[in-house]
């Protein structure tokens, strides 16, 4: 049973302080057991630590209250029903000292003391099964979130062909956000949980597009990412002043930008060549005139949903 | 090696936010230009450079470079400083050259990203 490994992990990882309950309601040695019944009653709780000031002297329970009840001694104080120098347990302690405590000697609460022995919190079994269920329950929550991905998306979605599409667009010289498409392309894919190295491929790709764009164009470009289960297709067009020999641009430190562009870190005659090396295919053309037009495929072998086109068509003939 | 052990050698000072002294560095490119750096940088690198405008910083968001160390006293922009901040990708100054940086951290035991193994 796993939730029982990791039960026995976290009973070792977290410290008493991230269970216990701070600031506990405290009473005096001068507070009646009556006016003691009182402050259970209200703040529903089954004890107290008792203080002389900012000084721990003991601790009071429910089991203290109900004895002397049975005893009718309802007048006494606090002071002559508690137990005197109470164990303590330090808050930077792992659950599991505490565990210990709560087996060695069967008391249902210990005050909780910061290094210096002030009293910070208390703590009983209930903090700690609950600290622990609550702890489970937000790792359960984030690996659901984790776990939603594309493959769920294209799991949930039936059709022949499901594709997931990314609009950017993409200023002409806005070096301010140079960037910000690349970047937000590379987090929905690995929101989608897309594999690394095909994040990191088409990043880079994204990236150096997006360079070009803002560099060579004169007008507003666009980017477009299409995610599909065994491909992602990236398409970057403007219509700037084009392209004027595509296999001249290929080479690699052939580059036609402007020095205050070098300057930047750009413009080395790389970019293309970037490019091409993190596609699985490359497409680039250049009609006079016409702007320019990138397309670049990065396939995913094994697809991230294979369960689908064709696949999801039989199943569902099969089933039906 | 760790992050924390590249400061120490550096003799570097963290200008980001915060930097997590654990991350695990595998290994190290430099240089000043960023599709340089894009076409060699592994995952998991530093970079060194001398470049100090925010593209540093999109490039390293890229490549899966987990810190940037810059050169000769070099304090970059306080925008390339926010977008680190946003990014998680901590910042380091040192007063070295890139040369003399590279060799001390080629003396430690770090080694240069494998250009043959290159973006796949």
């Amino acid at each position: 049973m796993p939730e029982l490994t990791r039960l026995q992990e976290l009973i070792y990882e977290l410290e008493v302080r991230e269970v216990m309950t701070p600031d506990p309601v405290t009473v005096t040695p001068d507070t009646s057991m009556a006016e003691f019944r009182e402050i259970l009653r209200e703040h529903r709780i089954s004890g107290a630590p008792v203080m002389e000031g900012d000084t721990l002297v003991g601790i009071i329970s429910i089991e203290d209250l109900i004895k002397t009840l049975a005893e009718g001694q309802m007048n006494v104080t606090v002071g002559e029903r508690m137990r005197r120098s109470p164990i303590t347990v330090p808050e930077h302690k792992t659950l599991i000292q505490a565990v210990v405590s709560f087996q060695d000697h069967g008391f249902g609460r210990f005050p909780v003391v910061d290094h210096r022995g002030k009293l910070v919190g208390i703590i009983t079994q209930g903090d700690i099964v609950k600290g622990l269920l609550k702890r489970l329950e937000v790792e359960y929550h984030e690996e659901e979130v984790r776990q939603y991905r594309a493959s769920h998306v294209f799991e949930d979605i039936s059709s022949d062909r499901t594709c997931i599409t990314l609009h950017y667009h993409v200023n002409a010289q806005d070096f301010d956000r140079a960037g910000e498409a690349s970047s937000r392309i590379k987090r929905v894919l690995n929101r989608l949980g897309a594999p690394p190295q095909i994040v990191r491929r088409l990043a880079i790709a994204a990236y150096e597009a997006e360079m070009n764009i803002i560099i060579h164009a004169h007008t507003t470009g666009e980017m477009v990412a299409e995610i599909m289960p065994d491909r992602v297709t990236l398409r970057a067009d403007d219509a700037g002043p084009g392209i004027a020999d595509i296999e001249q641009a290929m080479q690699p430190g052939f580059s036609t930008a402007s020095e205050w562009v070098r300057e930047l870190g750009f413009g080395a005659g790389m970019g293309l060549v970037n490019i091409k090396r993190c596609a699985d295919e490359m497409t680039l053309e250049s009609p006079p005139g016409g702007g320019t037009h990138l397309s670049v495929v990065i396939r995913i072998d094994p697809p991230w949903f294979s369960n689908n086109h064709n696949g999801s068509n039989q199943q569902r003939s099969s089933a039906g | 090696m760790k992050l924390a052990d590249v400061i120490e050698v550096l003799e570097g000072k963290v200008i980001s936010q915060e930097a997590d002294p654990n991350l695990e560095v595998t290994c190290v490119s430099a240089a000043d230009l960023m599709s340089d750096v894009l076409a060699f940088a592994e995952g998991g690198s530093i970079l060194l450079t001398g470049l100090c405008n925010p593209q540093v910083v999109r490039t390293a968001e890229m490549a899966d470079i987990i810190a940037i160390v810059f050169v000769r006293g070099k304090i970059p922009p306080s925008e390339t400083v926010e977008l680190a901040a946003k990014k998680g990708i901590p910042l380091i100054a040192t007063k070295y050259t890139m040369f003399e940086m590279a060799g001390r951290l080629y003396e430690a035991g770090l080694r240069s990203c494998d250009i043959s193994c290159r973006i796949t």
